[in-house]
């Protein structure tokens, strides 16, 4: 890099002089313009003559080399010198720009923790985080970053985990909390057990996924590749016959026709285009890594902003998937007991109803009075409790009985219970809404076609959550199965170009997460599964991060394509203007070095992301 | 088998267009993606072709960017 300054300012001076100063013989004059040229341009000759030696012809140093050469020929000396001169301003453009680039992602992804103090009869060892074993014990002073995953020992502190979450709220820790590797450890000291080695830890997961997002190419990456590919041979052929056919039809000086023929290979490098354009994506991928959206490659950053259809999955995903018991209605049986019933009855499940059932319930399950329990997929459970036959699930479990059964009126999921075959009544549990849900959704309705919402809930409480959100299609009542087969029935409603994106929890919701051309998991941060399954990763459980995607997703495609188009307007324009003679070589120069320059300046807008709107807390409803 | 490499020195998007489209076109790759930017070269390949694969990679780069070295990632 520094060579190259050298090269240019010296020949710079050296052409400056030869131009502005009167010097009295033309020879000294050429023998300045030589000597310019061979200090900024000797590299750059000799690599396009090594080149040539090996059979490579059509490279960016030999073009270069020979339209600077020829313009010798034709007496254009500082043309020749000012395209070489500005090559390599290009060039080195280019390397800083690049450099900046791959250091600024790296600044992005700096959460690489560079040891872990592993507490050893007493003692503190500093250790490579790759040498540590699950099991072991470490110890995280306050400003340090968390090395492996852990599980708090002793000790109580606020971590900072905006490296991987974009959040800037701490989060406080206390014996027993789990600790995700990558954040930062504020206040206090804490002693953790490490849960799982290096490799599989959270920080080298994020780490390996955002490097890797550039192994998956966007389509306009690739259709500048492609484009490169006939870019350079086309022109270089259209150069060679406009510097020999007009002069021989129609019997005019070569001199004109080969100096507009140099101006056609000054303008040959598609420079612009293959550094810009994976810049932008990166840039982009980068970006919104920093925000806690981790997008698993270009491919799906392009989709992204083609979304037209937004499917969420309620539970978890819009609600907090925490449940409440809200009312008890119980038939011929006290409510405790219509409680305590289904507590027992769901007490092997791990589902979030059955929790709160228990939670509600209040008092310790004693063993032995369950003896049969099984789960009935998507409907609820069965289970012998007390020698009783006892059901518990949804509405559909009691049609499935053919046990009449009262539909409550109050909103929520509802659990009904069945005792030998008799309706026992039922209990309504009720979910909490995200408080940034409905500002996602209405900043989402702004930019997509339809939101739509699956749940395996009741037609009630889905249609609450849908009106309060502003959703507009809901599906209720709805299997794991089903939710694939309606996602198949959407694809009826986007247009061809147009894409599906559906955010779940990303555990229950995998095969729903594979059909829709754009899978997000919410709520990723810990959850290897999840990282596992999407697309997109968001790692906070917030849905406004969802638009949030979309924004930069569609802001970096903007920047793709203002290049795309910059850059090859301008050159066809200069190559149709200097084979019409309109324009001289400066404007070639122009079209090669400043279009490089202005596409690159414009990639780096990509790698700026704005933080999201101001999340509005005050929306908080029962649902 | 996918495969990552990393090549120090690239400085030529072109060339590593060219680099990828190369690799890519060698007996047994299934897809070769190359990014300039990360400087990394993905091969998704058969395991047994990877040997001479490597070969072959090492060659198509000493001969369009002869400044970049080929790392196991």
């Amino acid at each position: 890099m520094k060579r190259r300054k050298i090269q240019i300012a010296a020949g710079g001076a050296l052409l400056l002089i030869a131009v502005l100063v009167n010097i009295k013989y033309e020879w000294s004059r050429l023998a300045l313009f030589i000597v310019a040229y061979l200090i900024v341009g000797w590299d750059v000759v000799l690599r396009a003559a090594k080149n040539v030696l090996k059979g490579r012809v059509f490279d960016e140093n030999f073009l270069m080399s020979v339209a600077t050469i020829g313009t010798f020929f034709i007496a254009q000396y500082a043309e020749g010198v000012a395209v070489m001169l500005f090559y390599q301003v290009g060039e080195l453009f280019q390397l800083f720009a690049v450099a900046k680039s791959r250091k600024s992602i790296a600044g992005l992804m700096d959460i690489r923790p560079d040891y872990a103090n592993v507490e050893k009869a007493g003692e503190l060892i500093r250790t490579k985080p790759e040498e540590v074993r699950p099991g072991d014990i470490i110890v995280i002073k306050p400003g340090e970053r968390i090395p492996l995953d852990a599980v708090v020992v002793d000790g109580n502190s606020f971590l900072d985990t905006s490296a991987l979450t974009g959040e800037a709220l701490p989060r406080e820790v206390a014996p027993d909390s789990e600790l995700l590797s990558g954040c930062i450890n504020l206040s206090g000291v804490l002693t953790a057990r490490v849960t799982k080695e290096y490799g599989q830890s959270t920080v080298s997961k994020i780490l390996d996924l955002v490097e890797n997002a550039a192994a998956k190419k966007s389509q306009s990456e690739r259709f500048i590749t492609k484009f490169a590919r006939y870019y350079t041979p086309a022109v270089v052929i259209i150069a060679a016959a406009l510097a020999v056919a007009p002069p021989l039809i129609f019997q005019q000086g070569f001199d004109i026709w080969v100096y507009r023929a140099l101006s056609f290979l000054v303008v040959s490098c598609p420079c612009a285009l293959v550094i810009s354009i994976p810049l932008s994506f990166f840039g982009g991928i980068g970006g919104a890594s920093r925000r806690g959206i981790l997008i698993k490659g270009g491919n799906y950053l392009e989709a992204l902003a083609k979304t037209e259809i937004m499917v969420f999955d309620k539970t978890g995903t819009l609600t907090k998937g925490v449940f409440e018991v809200q009312k008890i209605f119980a038939v011929g049986m006290p409510e405790s007991a219509v409680l305590e019933l289904a507590a027992y009855a769901e007490s092997f499940s791990g589902h979030p109803i059955s929790l709160s059932l228990k939670e509600a319930y209040g008092r310790q399950l004693t063993g032995g009075r369950v003896t049969r329990a099984e789960d009935i997929a998507g409907y609820g459970v069965s289970a012998i409790v007390d020698g009783r036959e006892v059901f518990a699930g949804s509405a559909a479990l009691m049609q499935k009985l053919n046990v009449p059964y009262t539909e409550g009126d109050s909103v929520g999921t509802v659990v009904h219970v069945a005792v030998d075959k008799k309706y026992a009544g039922h209990i309504v549990i009720s979910d909490e809404l995200k408080s940034d849900a409905a500002q996602a959704v209405k900043e989402l309705k702004s930019s997509i076609k339809h939101t739509v919402m699956l749940t395996g809930d009741n037609e009630y409480a889905a249609k609450k959550v849908a009106e309060e959100l502003g959703i507009e299609k809901v599906y209720s009542g709805l299997l794991p199965g089903d939710k694939v087969r309606k996602m198949e029935e959407l694809f009826a409603l986007k247009s061809a170009k147009g894409k599906i994106a559906f955010a779940g929890d990303g555990i229950n919701d995998a095969p729903v997460l594979a059909r829709a051309d754009i899978g997000i998991a919410m709520g990723a941060l810990g959850s290897d599964a999840a990282i596992e399954a999407a697309d997109v990763v968001i790692m906070t459980d917030e849905p406004s991060k969802i638009p949030e995607a979309i924004r930069i997703s569609k802001k970096t495609l903007r920047i793709a394509y203002q290049n795309i188009i910059l850059a090859i307007g301008i050159k066809t324009a200069v190559l149709v203007l200097s084979a019409l003679g309109i324009t001289t070589m400066w404007a070639a120069i122009f079209a090669d070095v400043g279009v490089t320059i202005i596409a690159v300046l414009n990639a780096f807008r990509a790698l700026i992301i704005k933080k999201g709107i101001q999340k509005n807390v005050s929306v908080r409803s029962a649902v | 088998m996918k495969y990552t490499y990393r090549l120090e020195g690239l400085d030529c998007a072109n060339c590593a267009a060219k680099i990828e489209k190369a690799v890519g076109k060698l007996s047994g790759v299934r897809e070769a993606t190359l990014s300039f930017i990360t400087q990394k070269l993905y091969i998704d390949a058969d395991e047994i072709a990877m040997p001479e694969i490597i070969l072959q990679t090492e060659k198509i780069i000493k001969k369009l960017e002869p400044d970049v070295t080929v790392k196991r990632f």
